[in-house]
C-alpha cells in the first residue's frame, strides 16, 4: 500500500513538474528558430509563483462554476496523466481506467472550460468556448480509432499493457506500417487537442484566432495558474502517451529505484525530443484558417482508419 | 410477490379512479394521484428488485372471456428490469408532478391529468410485464392512447393540436407493423401466449424469421424513435407537460427496447444470421449520430431534449447490434456484454433523461418558455435546480466517472473486441461504429455544454429568467432523486453488473459477471484487466483527491489571497446580455462544418435609419435547417395518400341509399369469392 503511493506520489510529483519545463522549452525552441535569445527555459515556473501570488480578479456575473473549473481541470487532467505509464510501465493505479477513460477525463475538463467561458458573459469567452467545442468534436473520432489501431496491435486497450509488452519487444515491431500511421494519426490528434499550431495558436491573444486563449480570457491570479498548469500536465499527457506507446524503451518495467530512476531520466529526453519537434513544428507551419481544420483532422482520421485495414491485412 | 403486484396495480387503479371521483378539489386530487402514483413506484422499485433476485419467475394468468386474450403475467428478470426503470422514474417523477401540477391547478382539470398519469404509467407497467400477444397489443395500444391525451393537455395551441395527431398517426403505422409481427409468431403457435411464441409447434421458416425481425423493428423502432422513423419525437415530447414528457422520453420509448429484446433474444431464441445486427448497428449509429447533430441545432430546451432521446436510444441499439452481431457467431461472452452495456445505458438514460426534463419543467415553470436564449444566469438564482441539471448533462455527455460513461464505455469496449470476429468486413465496421461513437459523445458534450451554459450562466437574458426564483421543494426533491440515482449508479457497476448479468444470462445462455468485474468488483474489465480496465470509483477517488491537491498548491504558493470582485471587460462599454454568445452563434461553426446535412437558410433583413444606409436601425435574423426526413421521406408518402384519397373521393357521395349499395355489392362479391 504504502508502496503504491509512493509511486503514485512519485508519477504525480514528475508530473507536475516536468510540465511547465516542456512548456518553457518549446517556447525557447521557437525563439531560437525566430532569431531571438527568447526567456529561459525555467520561465514558466516563475510565471506560476507570479500567478499564484497575485490577487484573483472574478466577474461580478460568474457563477461557482467560474471558480471551480481551475480545480476540475486540474484534478482531470493529473487524473488522466496518472493513468499513463511515465517512467514505470506498470503503476498501482492502471486498473482505474484504460485509453478511453483517458481520452474522456480529457474532456471532462474541456466541457468545464467551454462552460467557464461562458460564464463570464463577455463575447470573446463564448468564441472560444465555440471554437474549442468544434475542434474537440472533430479530434474525437480520429484519436479513438489511432488509439483502437494501437490497442490492436498490442492486443489491450490498457495503457500499462501496451507500454509494457512494447518495452518488452512483444510482437510489436513486427508490423511497423500501421503502427507509424497511428503514430501520425496520434500526433495531429496531439496538436489539436493541447492548442498548437497548426489549429491554435497559443501565443496569441488576437480576437480572431484565439481558441483557448479566449475561453480561458476571464481568469487571472491563481485560477489562471491552475489553467496554465492544467495546460502544460495536458500538453505533457499527450507527449507521454506518444513517447511511451511508440517508444517506450528504456521505461521501468520493474519497481527497483534503480530502473526507476533510469526511467525518468529515459523519459526526459524523450518528452524534450517531442517538446524540441513541437517547437520546430510551430515555427513552421502557419495556423490554419479555423474551417481548414477539418481538413487536417480528417487526414488524421483517415490515417488511422488505414493503420486498421493495414492491420487486418498484415495479418491476413 | 404477487401480493406486492396485486398491491402496485391497485394503487395505479386507484390513482386512476380517486382523482376522477372528487371533482373541484385540485389541491387533493394532486397529492392523491401523485402520492398513489409515487406509492406505486415505490412498490414497483421492490417488486422489481425481488423479481430480478428471485430464482423463478412470477407467473400469474387470469383468463378472460374473450377469444385469444388472456391476461396473463410474467415478471423474469428482464420485465423486472423494465419495471424497476419504469417505477425509479415514477416514483422520482410522481414527487416532482407534487409541486409541479400546482400551476396547471385551476387551469387544467386535475382529475383528468391525474388520472391519465396513473394510466399512463401502470399501462407502461403492464406492456414489460405482459406475458400474452393479444394482452400485450392491448396495453400497447393503451399505452399510445393514454400518453396521446397528455400530449395534448394544453390542445388550445394549434402547435400542440398538430404535435398529438403527428404522435397519433406514427404510434398506429407503429403498431400496424407490431400486430403483423405478432400474427407470422401466431401463424405456427397457434395461440398468443409468449410461451407458445418461444416454442412453436413448428418452427418459423427462414423468410418468415427474417420478416418479424424487420416488421418488429419497424414497429417498435417508431416508438423507440430510430432514424428516419424519429419525427415525431421533436413534436410530442415538447408539447406534453414536463413531468410526462420525462416519462415519455426517458421511460417509454424503453419499453420499445424491452420489446425488441424479447422477440430476438427470446422469440427467436437469439438465433439468427449476422446481418441482422448489422442492421441493428448501422440504425443505432446513424440514429445516434444524427440525433444528436440535430439537438445542437435545437434552441427549444424541450426540442434539444428529445433529439438527444433518439440519440442516446441509437447507443443502446449500438450495444445490442454488435452483442446481436457476436451472438450469430457463436461468441457468446461478447454477446452477453454487449447486451448488458446496452441495458446499462437503458436505465442510465432513463434517469438522466427524466432528471434533465424535469430540470427543464422547473425552468419552463418560472420563465414560461422553453427558448433558450431567453434563459441565462439561472445558476444564481436557480441554484439546486442548476447543480442537479448539470449532473445530468454531465452524465448524458458520458463524462467519468457518471453512470453514462460507465455505460458509454461498456458499449466502447464491446465494439473494439470486434478483432475477434471472423469477418474482415465487420472487423472494420465495428471500430467505425466506435469512431461514430466517439464523435457522437464528444457533440453531446458540446450540446450540453450549449444548454448548461446558455441557459445557467452569464447574464439573464430576458425579464422572466431576472426574476426567476427556486422551484418548490417537492420539485427539487423529485430532481435529487433522480441526480442521486445518476451517481449510484455511476459509482457502483458492481452491485448493477451483477444484476444485470441476471438478465442476459438466460437470453444469451452465458453468465459473464465473473469475467467483466475484477479486484473483487471494483473495477470493470471485460475479458481481463490486462485487456481493459475502468473503476469508476478509483477514478471519483483521484478527481477528488486532485482537486484537493490543486487547493493546497494554491494556498502552499500563494497563501490565502482573497479575490476581488469586479464587472467584466467589455472593451470599455458597459457588459450587456445582448453581448453575450447566443445559443445559435454558438452551435454556428458545427452547422458550417455540417453544412451538408443541415441545409441551412439564413435569412438576414435590415431596416435603416432614413437619413443613411450606413446605420442599422433594426434587424431580423432566421435560421432554418431543413428537415430532410419530412421532406423528403414523409412528404411524398402524405402527398399520395392525399391524392389517392382525392381521387377516390367521388364514390363518397353522402347518400345513405349508395353506401347500402355499396355494402351489399360488397356481400355479393365476398359470397362469390368464398364459393
Amino acid at each position: 500500500m504504502l508502496h503504491a503511493l509512493l509511486l503514485v506520489g512519485v508519477q504525480t510529483i514528475v508530473l507536475l513538474v516536468v510540465a511547465p519545463f516542456v512548456v518553457g522549452l518549446i517556447r525557447k525552441v521557437k525563439a531560437r528558430l525566430q532569431c531571438r535569445r527568447g526567456a529561459g527555459v525555467f520561465q514558466p515556473y516563475a510565471d506560476l509563483a507570479k500567478l499564484f501570488r497575485k490577487q484573483p480578479v472574478v466577474s461580478t456575473t460568474t457563477s461557482w462554476i467560474f471558480t471551480a473549473t481551475p480545480y476540475i481541470l486540474f484534478a482531470s487532467t493529473l487524473a488522466a496523466g496518472l493513468l499513463v505509464p511515465v517512467f514505470a510501465s506498470k503503476m498501482p493505479l492502471n486498473f482505474a481506467g484504460n485509453i478511453i477513460a483517458l481520452v474522456y477525463l480529457l474532456a471532462l475538463g474541456t466541457f468545464f472550460l467551454i462552460l467557464a467561458g461562458l460564464d463570464a458573459g463577455s463575447a470573446f469567452g463564448g468564441m472560444g468556448s465555440s471554437r474549442e467545442a468544434i475542434v474537440a468534436s472533430l479530434t474525437e473520432p480520429a484519436m479513438i480509432l489511432s488509439i483502437f489501431a494501437i490497442a490492436l496491435t498490442a492486443g489491450s486497450t490498457n495503457l500499462s499493457t501496451i507500454v509494457h509488452k512494447t518495452a518488452l519487444l512483444e510482437g510489436i515491431v513486427t508490423d511497423p506500417a500501421p503502427h507509424l500511421m497511428a503514430l501520425a494519426a496520434l500526433f495531429i490528434v496531439a496538436l489539436a487537442e493541447t492548442g498548437r499550431v497548426p489549429v491554435d495558436n497559443p501565443a496569441t491573444h488576437l480576437e480572431l484566432t484565439m481558441i483557448h486563449e479566449a475561453m480561458v480570457l476571464e481568469y487571472s491570479g491563481r485560477y489562471l495558474a491552475l489553467v496554465e498548469w492544467a495546460a502544460g500536465i495536458k500538453l505533457l499527457v499527450f507527449l507521454t502517451l506518444i513517447a511511451n506507446v511508440f517508444a517506450p524503451w528504456g521505461i521501468a518495467t520493474t519497481h527497483t529505484p534503480a530502473a526507476i530512476g533510469i526511467g525518468i531520466l529515459v523519459y526526459l529526453v524523450k518528452v524534450s525530443g517531442l517538446a524540441v519537434l513541437i517547437g520546430t513544428i510551430e515555427s513552421m507551419f502557419a495556423k490554419l484558417r479555423l474551417f481548414r481544420v477539418t481538413d487536417l483532422l480528417g487526414v488524421a482520421f483517415i490515417l488511422a482508419l488505414l493503420a486498421l485495414v493495414f492491420f487486418y491485412i498484415l495479418r491476413g | 410477490m404477487t401480493t406486492l403486484l396485486l398491491a402496485l396495480l391497485g394503487c395505479y387503479a386507484a390513482g386512476i379512479f380517486l382523482p376522477l371521483c372528487l371533482p373541484g378539489r385540485p389541491r387533493i386530487q394532486n397529492v392523491i394521484a401523485n402520492g398513489l402514483a409515487g406509492a406505486a413506484g415505490l412498490l414497483g422499485v421492490i417488486l422489481s428488485l425481488m423479481g430480478l433476485l428471485s430464482a423463478q419467475p412470477l407467473l400469474l394468468s387470469v383468463p378472460s372471456t374473450l377469444p385469444f386474450l388472456t391476461f396473463a403475467i410474467q415478471i423474469d428478470p428482464l420485465a423486472a428490469f423494465f419495471v424497476l426503470t419504469i417505477s425509479l422514474a415514477g416514483l422520482a417523477v410522481s414527487i416532482f408532478a407534487l409541486g409541479y401540477l400546482v400551476e396547471y391547478s385551476g387551469r387544467r382539470s386535475m382529475g383528468a391529468l391525474g388520472a391519465l398519469y396513473n394510466g399512463f404509467l401502470l399501462s407502461m407497467t403492464l406492456v414489460v410485464i405482459a406475458d400474452d400477444g393479444f394482452f400485450f397489443l392491448v396495453v400497447w395500444e393503451l399505452m399510445s392512447l393514454v400518453s396521446y391525451f397528455l400530449v395534448v393537455t394544453e390542445h388550445e395551441k394549434a402547435e400542440v393540436r398538430y404535435a398529438g395527431f403527428f404522435y397519433l398517426i406514427m404510434m398506429h403505422v407503429g403498431t400496424a407493423f407490431i400486430i403483423l409481427t405478432f400474427l407470422i409468431f401466431f401463424q405456427e403457435a397457434g395461440s398468443f401466449s409468449f410461451e407458445a411464441f418461444r416454442h412453436p409447434e413448428q418452427p418459423l421458416p427462414e423468410g418468415m424469421r427474417t420478416f418479424a425481425f424487420l416488421l418488429a423493428l419497424i414497429g417498435f423502432g417508431t416508438k423507440a424513435g430510430i432514424v428516419p422513423l424519429h419525427v415525431w419525437l421533436p413534436y410530442a415530447h415538447p408539447a406534453a407537460p414536463s413531468h410526462i414528457s420525462a416519462l415519455m422520453s426517458g421511460v417509454m420509448i424503453k419499453t420499445a427496447i424491452y420489446a425488441l429484446i424479447r422477440v430476438y433474444f427470446d422469440f427467436l431464441g437469439g438465433q439468427f444470421p449476422w446481418w441482422w445486427g448489422f442492421v441493428i448497428l448501422v440504425v443505432g449509429a446513424v440514429s445516434a449520430l444524427l440525433g444528436v447533430l440535430y439537438a445542437l441545432m435545437e434552441h427549444d430546451l424541450k426540442s434539444l431534449l428529445a433529439y438527444h432521446s433518439v440519440e442516446n436510444i441509437g447507443i443502446i441499439l449500438l450495444g445490442i447490434g454488435a452483442g446481436m452481431i457476436f451472438q450469430a457467431f457463436g461468441l457468446k461472452d461478447f454477446a452477453a456484454l454487449g447486451l448488458l452495456a446496452g441495458l446499462y445505458h437503458t436505465i442510465n438514460h432513463a434517469m438522466f433523461k427524466a432528471l434533465l426534463f424535469l430540470g427543464a419543467g422547473a425552468l419552463l415553470s418560472v420563465t414560461h418558455t422553453r427558448n433558450m436564449e431567453e434563459y441565462g444566469g439561472l445558476l444564481r438564482r436557480m441554484p439546486w435546480t442548476g447543480f442537479f441539471f448539470l449532473i445530468g448533462a454531465v452524465s448524458i455527455a458520458a463524462l467519468p466517472p457518471t453512470n453514462g460513461f460507465v455505460s458509454e464505455w461498456l458499449v466502447f469496449q464491446t465494439l473494439f473486441l470486434s478483432f475477434h470476429l471472423p469477418a474482415l468486413f465487420l472487423k472494420l465496421m465495428l471500430p467505425i461504429a466506435a469512431a461514430m461513437l466517439a464523435l457522437t459523445g464528444v457533440l453531446a458534450l458540446a450540446c450540453f455544454a450549449k444548454a448548461f451554459g446558455i441557459s445557467f450562466l452569464a447574464q439573464p437574458r430576458s425579464g422572466h429568467a431576472r426574476h426567476a426564483e427556486e422551484v418548490s421543494p417537492a420539485m427539487r426533491i423529485g430532481m435529487a432523486a433522480l441526480a442521486g440515482v445518476c451517481v449510484v449508479l455511476g459509482l457502483a457497476p458492481m452491485v448493477v453488473v451483477p444484476w444485470l448479468d441476471r438478465i442476459t444470462e438466460p437470453l444469451i445462455g452465458a453468465s459473464i459477471q465473473g469475467k467483466v468485474l475484477a479486484l473483487d468488483g471494483w473495477a470493470l474489465a471485460p475479458v481481463n484487466v490486462e485487456f481493459s480496465s475502468l473503476s469508476t470509483p478509483a477514478l471519483a477517488l483521484m478527481l477528488a483527491g486532485l482537486a484537493a491537491l490543486g487547493l493546497v498548491l494554491a494556498w502552499l504558493f500563494g497563501g490565502r489571497i482573497t479575490a476581488r470582485y469586479y464587472k467584466t471587460w467589455g472593451c470599455g462599454l458597459n457588459l450587456t446580455p445582448r453581448m453575450e454568445y447566443t445559443a445559435i452563434g454558438f452551435v454556428q461553426p458545427i452547422k458550417r462544418v455540417f453544412s451538408t446535412l443541415y441545409r441551412p437558410t439564413v435569412k438576414l433583413e435590415t431596416e435603416f435609419i432614413e437619413e443613411s444606409r450606413y446605420f442599422a436601425k433594426r434587424r431580423w435574423f432566421e435560421f432554418h435547417i431543413e428537415p430532410v426526413f419530412q421532406r423528403y421521406l414523409y412528404d411524398p408518402v402524405v402527398a399520395f395518400f392525399s391524392t389517392m384519397a382525392d381521387r377516390l373521393r367521388f364514390i363518397q357521395s353522402g347518400s345513405l341509399h349508395l353506401y347500402l349499395t355499396y355494402i351489399f355489392v360488397t356481400l355479393v362479391l365476398l359470397l362469390l369469392i368464398a364459393m
